[in-house]
C-alpha cells in the first residue's frame, strides 16, 4: 500500500469542504427561525463541531470502523484513534493515510446530528440537547455507519449501496427528527400565530455553501482524486440543479416562485443524490433530483397538515429525500459508472432495488425507535425543553444570555 | 389649539406622502416603523411550499404636530398621497396636544411650531406664503 499524494490532497480538501457544511447548515437553519432564537439555532450546529469531534476521536471512529462485532458495531481497537496514523487502511482507503480517512469520516459524524436540530429549534433545552446529541451519535450514527460502511457490517454484507450517506446521514437524521419532534411537542403558539423566518438571506447563504461543500461530501466519498470523484461531483451538481428548478415550478404553481423554496429544493436534490452519486450517470441524476423535489415538497405539506411541529422539515427534506435517493440507487445504479458498485433495476437487476428497500426499512425503524427512547428518557430526567417563559423570551437570552442584534 | 396627526400608511407610500406634505408647507415630521393589521387581518406570503399567512405587516406611522386650522387640509393631502383604494391603505388618528416645547430655545405652544415657511407660519385664513417649486 503506497500513499498517493493526489488522493491524499483531495481527501484533505474534501474534509475541509465537509466541515464547512456544518456552519453552512447553521446559517441555512438560522435564517428560518425568529430573531430571538437565531444564535441558539446557529449554535446547535456549531457546538456539534466541538462535541462530536471529541466523541469521534475518543470512541466514535472505532465504533463505526473498528473490527467488526457480529455485523452490528465496530470493536474498540481504534479507541482514541490508537494505531490510526499515516499507514493506509487497506479495507477502507488503500491510497491515503488511515488518519485521513478517519478525519474525513469525522466530518460526516459531525453534520448528521446537526441536521436533526431543525426539528426542535426555538424550544429545546440546551443541556438536554447536548446529552441527546452525544448519546445519539454513539447509539445511532456510529452503529449505522458500521452497518453500511464498516467491513462486516450487516447492510454492507447484504450488498446495500450508499455512496456518501443517504441512509447513514440523511435517513437517520430525517427520521430521528420526526421521532424527536413527537416527544418535544409543538412550539408555543404553533398553528395560531404566524412564525416567520427572520433572515431568508442567511438561509440562501447557507444553501449555497452547502452545495459547494457537497462536492467534498460526495466527491470525496470516492476516496481518491479520480474519475469516480468527478462523476460524483457532476451528478451532485446536476441533481441539485434539477431539484431546485422543479421546486421553483411547484411553488410557482401554488403561489409565486419562493426563493426559500428554490434553495430548499436545491438542498433536497443534494440529499437525494448522496447515496447514488458514485453509482449513477448525470442523466439519471436529473431524474433523481427532479423527482426528489415533489416528494419533499408534498411531504412538507403533509407534515404541515398533521399536528407535528417538526419545525424546519428535516424529515421531509432529509428523511424523504434520503429515502428516495436510496431507492433510486437501486433503480439507476450501473456498473458502467462504478465497477465496484452494482446494476440497479433499470439495468436488469431488480434484486438491488429490494436490497436498497430492505436496508432503508431497517435504518428507518432503528433510528426512530432509538431516538424516541433517548428523547423520552432525557425529557423525563434532564428535561428536553425550556419553560413557557423562557420560550417566549427566546432561547438567545434565556439559554445563552446573549442577543444577536442590538 | 394644537393637534397631532398620526397617520399609519403603507411603507411604499412614504415618499409620495412626504412630497405631498412638503408641497403644502409641512416642514417637520417624524416616522416610526410599526407592525400591525387592520380589518384585512394579514396577507399570505410565498414560503417553502405555497403560501403562509402573515398577520403583522410592516407599516409606517407618520407623526405631525400642527395648528388646529391646518388639520383638515393636511389630512386630505395625506389621504390623496397614501390611497390606493385597496385594503391595507392605513388609518389616521388625530389627538389634541397639551403643549409643545422646543428643546433648543425653550419656546412653548404655537411659537414652538413656527418655522419660516412652515404651514403654521401662515396665519389663520391667510394666504400660503410657501413658494411653489
Amino acid at each position: 500500500m503506497e500513499i498517493d499524494t493526489g488522493d491524499t490532497a483531495w481527501i484533505l480538501t474534501a474534509t475541509a469542504l465537509v466541515l464547512m457544511m456544518t456552519p453552512a447548515l447553521a446559517f441555512f437553519y438560522g435564517g428560518m427561525v425568529r430573531k430571538k432564537n437565531i444564535l441558539s439555532t446557529l449554535n446547535l450546529s456549531v457546538i456539534t463541531m466541538g462535541l462530536i469531534s471529541i466523541q469521534w476521536v475518543v470512541v466514535g471512529y472505532t465504533l463505526a470502523f473498528g473490527s467488526d462485532i457480529g455485523g452490528i458495531v465496530g470493536g474498540l481497537d481504534y479507541l482514541g484513534l490508537t494505531g490510526v496514523g499515516a499507514v493506509p487502511n487497506a479495507d477502507y482507503a488503500p491510497t491515503i493515510p488511515h488518519l485521513a480517512f478517519a478525519a474525513y469520516q469525522m466530518m460526516f459524524a459531525i453534520i448528521t446530528p446537526a441536521l436533526i436540530t431543525g426539528a426542535f429549534v426555538e424550544r429545546v433545552r440546551f443541556k438536554g440537547f447536548l446529552v441527546f446529541t452525544l448519546l445519539w451519535a454513539t447509539l445511532v450514527y456510529d452503529p449505522v455507519a458500521h452497518w453500511v460502511w464498516g467491513m462486516g457490517g450487516i447492510l454492507r454484507s447484504m450488498g446495500a449501496l450508499d455512496f456518501a450517506g443517504g441512509a447513514v446521514v440523511h435517513i437517520t437524521a430525517g427520521f430521528s427528527a420526526l421521532a424527536f419532534a413527537r416527544v418535544i411537542g409543538t412550539r408555543k403558539g404553533y398553528g395560531k400565530v404566524s412564525i416567520e423566518p427572520s433572515n431568508i438571506p442567511y438561509t440562501i447563504l447557507g444553501a449555497g455553501l452547502l452545495w459547494m461543500g457537497w462536492f467534498g461530501f460526495n466527491g470525496g466519498s470516492a476516496l481518491g482524486a479520480n474519475g469516480l470523484a468527478v462523476n460524483a461531483v457532476v451528478t451532485t451538481n446536476t441533481a441539485a440543479a434539477a431539484s431546485g428548478l422543479v421546486w421553483m415550478f411547484l411553488s410557482w404553481r401554488d403561489n409565486k416562485p419562493s426563493v426559500l423554496g428554490i434553495v430548499t429544493g436545491m438542498v433536497v436534490g443534494l440529499v437525494a443524490i448522496t447515496p447514488a452519486a458514485g453509482f449513477v450517470t448525470p442523466m439519471a441524476a436529473i431524474v433523481i433530483g427532479g423527482v426528489a423535489a415533489p416528494i419533499s415538497y408534498y411531504a412538507i405539506k403533509f407534515r404541515q397538515k398533521s399536528s407535528l411541529d417538526e419545525s424546519l422539515d428535516v424529515w421531509a427534506c432529509h428523511g424523504m429525500g434520503g429515502l428516495w435517493g436510496a431507492l433510486a440507487t437501486g433503480l439507476f445504479a450501473t456498473k458502467t459508472v462504478n465497477e465496484a458498485g452494482a446494476d440497479g433495476l433499470f439495468y436488469g437487476n431488480p434484486n438491488q432495488f429490494i436490497i436498497q428497500a430492505v436496508s432503508v426499512v431497517i435504518v428507518v425503524i432503528f433510528s426512530m425507535l432509538v431516538t424516541y427512547g433517548l428523547a423520552t428518557v432525557i425529557n423525563k430526567t434532564i428535561g428536553l425543553r425550556v419553560n413557557h417563559n423562557e420560550e417566549e423570551v427566546g432561547l438567545d437570552i434565556s439559554e445563552h444570555g446573549e442577543r444577536a442584534y442590538t | 389649539m394644537t393637534k397631532k396627526i398620526e397617520a399609519i400608511i403603507r411603507e411604499e407610500k412614504l415618499n409620495d406622502v412626504k412630497e405631498a406634505l412638503r408641497n403644502i408647507g409641512i416642514v417637520g415630521m417624524n416616522v416610526i416603523e410599526v407592525k400591525g393589521h387592520g380589518r384585512q387581518g394579514g396577507i399570505s406570503l410565498a414560503g417553502r411550499t405555497g403560501t403562509y399567512m402573515v398577520d403583522m405587516l410592516p407599516k409606517l406611522q407618520v407623526n405631525i404636530v400642527l395648528s388646529d386650522h391646518n388639520v383638515e387640509r393636511t389630512v386630505k393631502t395625506i389621504i390623496e398621497a397614501a390611497k390606493t383604494g385597496g385594503t391595507g391603505d392605513g388609518i389616521i388618528f388625530i389627538y389634541p396636544v397639551e403643549d409643545v416645547i422646543r428643546i433648543s430655545s425653550g419656546e412653548r405652544g404655537h411659537d414652538a411650531l413656527m418655522y419660516p415657511g412652515d404651514i403654521d407660519s401662515v396665519p389663520r385664513n391667510g394666504k400660503n406664503t410657501v413658494p411653489a417649486k
